[in-house]
């Protein structure tokens, strides 16, 4: 079941290039703006400054292409699901496609400041690792937001308001690796922060499977 | 009798603040007598933690079994948790500025209390948007739970990764400096109980007035 509807995702997503293309418009926008407004062509930024830069964009580019799995949805499509599959079915796959959503766009995003504002990682895998770690722990809480957000008027702002102070944690763990891996710093003094990563992303993906089919019900 | 806890805590408030400000304290470095703030803005964020489980609490069991007294309950244990917070907040810039000199420093421990403020401000926003009765109850019993479960990492883990300023610290928030030091135990163990119990005292008023106000829109 969770296979068919992650399949169905997917083909939906295809099908709908405008989509795709508008999330990745959205992505190379914010990274322009950062390349303009920093004029990076005569001045170079900090290390402290690039990582501050790379995780704003990708938490703005993540946020809003997570936030329309369930906001974007007709309440017809929803009723179908509800007859058709079990809530946690529709919870894992929406978590497994939005975290290669996630981790794309962060992938992305990452060539996008490499080629436009400067590649300063030193230690590229264990940035990478993070890359994945966090787009995980993103996808898994901010799925359960967005279907509470849809449930409630201005979904949109709310999307925000609710999901942030629940990325900090995960953002902050991200932050720190960046840090090591930006002054390549041995990978043994990460692996605390890798350890916390991990751990905030089973306790998010273990509540979130929980919890949906309470916001699921109505 | 079913008073007592309010007797209690009544009686433990007034040893708490006579012997908090006329008791002697141990003189220690930079802290000299701000250290009777312990009495005062320790005891808050132990109440804030406190009321903000027992909201959670509620919220679980309002999920397995749907009854707006439940959810009646969550709301205002969260409601006097926040309070809680503002004031450890305030309190603690207040110290602050006589300790650290500035009454905003960026620790990494007022840092995560301010998000965890954030948490349930936005749980207060969710609940002002939406109309339908149940399905707000429903939606911010899951918000409350998630985000409780999100944010202890934040008040738990980070300012044990990173030193942070506060008494005590280096790696680990205890009360270190205090351990050797029974005299302070003596009020603050009392602080700590007392200002949970007119926590709980607040939250049973409020419940009552807006049951008494629920009653009074339906006839």
């Amino acid at each position: 079941m969770i296979i068919t509807l992650l399949k169905k995702e997917l083909t939906l997503e295809l099908r709908r290039k405008s989509v795709i293309a508008g999330i990745g418009l959205y992505l190379f926008s914010l990274v322009f703006i950062c390349y303009l407004t920093f004029s990076l062509r005569h001045n170079t930024i900090n290390a402290a400054t690039w990582s501050a830069l790379f995780w704003l964009t990708i938490l703005f580019s993540v946020v809003n292409s997570i936030a329309k799995s369930f906001i974007g949805e007709k309440r017809g499509l929803s009723i179908y699901y509800y007859s058709v599959a079990s809530p946690q079915a529709i919870i894992l796959s929406k978590i497994l496609y939005n975290t290669l959503l996630a981790v794309m766009l962060s992938l992305a995003g990452y060539l996008l400041f490499a080629v436009l504002i400067g590649n300063p990682i030193q230690d590229g895998a264990l940035f990478i690792i993070t890359l994945i770690l966090s787009g995980i722990g993103f996808s898994s809480s901010l799925s359960l937001i967005s279907g509470i957000a849809s449930k409630a008027n201005n979904s949109n702002i709310l999307m925000a308001v609710l999901s942030f102070p629940v990325l900090i944690s995960i953002l902050l763990m991200s932050i720190r690796i960046t840090k090591n891996a930006l002054d390549g710093i041995d990978r043994a003094a990460s692996y605390d922060e890798l350890l916390n990563l991990l751990a905030i992303n089973c306790i998010a993906t273990a509540l979130a499977y929980l919890l949906f089919p309470y916001i699921w019900r109505s | 009798m079913k008073n007592l806890y309010k007797y209690i805590a009544v009686a433990l408030l007034v040893y708490i603040h006579l012997g908090g400000l006329l008791l002697e304290a141990p003189r220690l470095n930079i802290l000299n007598e701000t250290v009777r703030a312990l009495y005062f803005h320790v005891p808050m964020w132990f109440g804030m933690v406190l009321l903000y489980s027992i909201s959670v609490y509620y919220a679980i069991k309002f999920l397995r079994n749907p009854l707006s007294d439940f959810d009646l309950k969550s709301v205002e244990y969260a409601n006097v948790g926040t309070a809680f917070g503002i004031l450890g907040i305030l309190t603690g810039m207040l110290w602050a500025n006589y300790t650290w000199g500035s009454p905003w420093h960026g620790d990494p421990k007022q840092n995560g209390a301010a998000i965890a403020l954030l948490v349930y401000l936005a749980y207060f926003v969710l609940r002002g948007s939406v109309d339908n009765e149940e399905q707000k109850a429903r939606l911010s019993a899951v918000y409350n739970i998630f985000a409780f479960a999100a944010m202890i990492p934040l008040i738990f883990i980070i300012p044990r990764l990173t030193d942070s300023m506060h008494p005590g610290n280096g790696g680990n928030p205890g009360f270190n400096a205090y351990d050797l030091d029974s005299r302070m135990r003596l009020i603050f163990y009392p602080a700590v109980i007392a200002w949970f119990l007119i926590g709980v005292w607040i939250v049973s008023l409020r419940v009552r007035y807006r049951l008494l106000q629920n009653q009074l829109s339906e006839n």
